[in-house]
């Protein structure tokens, strides 16, 4: 049994489920190793156990793909083909010269204790998280990401308040705002500052994708059917209140991406759930020296990167939804079986899947054409609006920086200011200095990929394996 | 459907008490410190270093650590990973939460 080569699934999401199940399929060992607590991932949260749902399903989409996906894991964990590691947060994949890779990971919520798991290969499904661009009062208690309030419901069976506010923009808004709704949640307004002529623009490659259309048409349904506000082209320009927020001002944005003068309107609620997009989790990926494509990493045609021994699937591969996710990670899983196997993969075996990449990637890639947040955002931004809700960095100081010291890049801004030296370490901010900055999102080269206790650092030679 | 619970038809155990800042709030078995704050109708429970603005639940899946809370003891826990569980003394957390 030791003996079969061994990898390291990072991940139990879409992505990282499929690459687990392709893999041990082929007669890989598999350790799939994720941070919460069941298989799923975001887009799969499950209800925790304890809430004993009977109807998980009425949270989903997708629910049978879902059964599929657990029913297998399960089958090969019975079977001693899979060990599926949970609650394990990992904050370091060390590649060792002549041995493989160490990773490093903490257990448990309370993150403190280390252990460690030893692989010949390892498989990166890290997924992403949420970009949100600041506008005065968004570090409001109540202002939160539209995924969080998502996360929240499908993990916890809760719900942030009574009124919300969906805004940002991006395909997340739509069945974000239908699951609060059905949760009992009042939907004040859908705020989507995107263009739907550029929909029309792009009909050849969103036509090619009924399932994906069907699925946005459902919710948009869904939002009629509650009469819900849906206001296009519109963005938030500022959350009111002073201990939680209390309304939103929205306002009409112009053919460029600019707020129109006088247009603004105040929208009482006691919620806002808001996101500008996706970002993807590349820090394992690039302590391990992989080679990034902007801020997604770089893989080849089997999802390898570049390098050896170290494949990559999903979101952080670059965002692109849950279905492309299992494409990508079915043949990250059997290339990484066949490759460990020390056979050449043949992509005929992949070849269906391969072929929905292709066209998942092209849709996600018109997806992103059209969902943009407005060219102008920055505008909206008063000097004293946090940027950097750790450090609490305003935009003053971020144009300060910027203006009068000359600082042109997330590393000087950061050195100058504080900004994105917090406990996130720039996840939350990195997309909005930048974007004040006038400079790219550029990685951050983080060391570790999450808060790691000294003595756990002091200890990390003298490993306890798994 | 008017609540989640109906909605994924969830029939949990019984409630059990936990406290914030010593006043006693029940919490479902299964839910995190966050979730069981939400319910008691908390939406904050930090105050930051610098401005001591209220602060808790923005990214919801552990990235963003503006919901540190302080459990039994242990200050900046994210409330939105940590499970809840019977008895817990939960302390709304101020600057570092080291200062206490």
């Amino acid at each position: 049994m030791t003996d079969r080569p061994h990898l390291a699934v990072i991940g139990a999401g879409p992505a990282g489920l499929a690459a687990t199940l392709a893999a041990a399929a082929r007669g890989t060992r598999v350790t799939l190793i994720d941070s919460a607590p069941e298989a799923g991932g975001q887009f799969y949260r499950q209800p925790a156990t304890g809430l004993r749902a009977r109807r998980p399903q009425a949270l989903h989409h997708q629910w049978r793909t879902w059964e599929r996906l657990r029913d297998s894991l399960a089958g090969h964990v019975k079977a001693g083909r899979v060990r599926h590691l949970t609650e394990h947060h990992i904050w370091l994949v060390e590649k060792r010269l002549a041995e493989g890779f160490t990773v490093h990971a903490l257990l448990g919520p309370e993150q403190e204790d280390p252990v460690t798991v030893r692989a010949d290969a390892v498989l990166l499904a890290t997924g992403g998280y949420e970009q949100v661009l600041p506008f005065p009062g968004w570090t409001l208690p109540g202002v939160l990401t539209a995924g969080g309030a998502q996360a929240m419901l499908k993990g916890t069976l809760t719900v942030p308040g009574r009124t919300a506010v969906v805004a940002g923009t991006g395909p997340l808004l739509l069945p974000v705002a239908t699951g609060l709704a059905a949760a009992g949640v009042d939907i004040a307004a859908l705020v989507e500052s995107a263009d739907p002529r550029v929909f029309l623009r792009q009909s050849r490659t969103l036509a090619a994708h009924p399932g994906k259309l069907g699925e946005g048409a459902l919710y948009a349904g869904q939002l009629l059917r509650r009469r819900t506000r849906t206001l296009y082209r519109h963005t938030v320009v500022e959350a009111h209140g002073t201990d939680r927020v209390e309304a939103v001002t929205v306002a009409a944005l112009d053919a460029e991406g600019r707020v129109r003068p006088g247009t603004g309107r105040r929208i009482p609620c006691d919620t806002l759930a808001v996101s500008h997009g996706m970002l993807a989790h590349t820090d394992l990926a690039e302590s391990l020296g992989c080679l990034l494509d902007g801020t997604h990493v770089h893989v080849d045609e089997e999802q390898r990167t570049d390098v050896p021994g170290v494949w990559a699937a999903g979101e952080t591969t670059g965002i692109g939804g849950s279905a492309l996710a299992l494409t990508e990670g079915h043949i990250a899983g059997g290339s990484a079986a066949a490759r460990l196997a020390g056979t050449e993969p043949d992509p005929e075996e992949w070849a269906t899947a391969a072929k929905s990449r292709t066209k998942l990637r092209r849709f996600a890639a018109a997806l992103d054409r059209v969902y943009r947040p407005p060219a102008h955002w920055s505008e909206q931004v008063t000097d004293d609006t946090v940027v950097c809700r750790c450090e609490e960095v305003t935009a003053g100081t971020v144009r300060e920086a910027v203006g009068e010291l000359g600082a042109g890049d997330l590393r000087t801004v950061k050195l100058l200011t504080r900004a994105g030296m917090g406990w996130c370490q720039g996840r939350m901010c990195g997309p909005a200095v930048a974007g004040l900055a006038g400079c790219d999102l550029t990685p951050s080269r983080r060391p570790f990929a999450r808060p790691v206790p000294l003595g756990v650092l002091a200890r990390a030679g003298e490993e306890t394996d798994q | 459907m008017s609540s989640p619970l109906d909605l994924a038809d969830a029939r949990p155990d019984p409630a059990f008490t936990v406290t914030l800042d010593g006043r006693e709030i029940e919490a479902l078995p299964g839910r995190t410190v966050a979730a069981a704050l939400w319910e008691a109708g908390v939406t904050s429970w930090r105050s930051t270093r610098g401005e001591g603005r209220p602060r808790g639940i923005f990214c919801g899946i552990g990235v963003c650590f503006d919901c540190l809370v302080t459990v039994n003891g242990r200050p900046n826990q994210r409330a939105c990973l940590v499970p809840v569980a019977p008895g817990d003394v939960i302390r709304t957390q101020e600057g570092t939460g080291h200062d206490d």
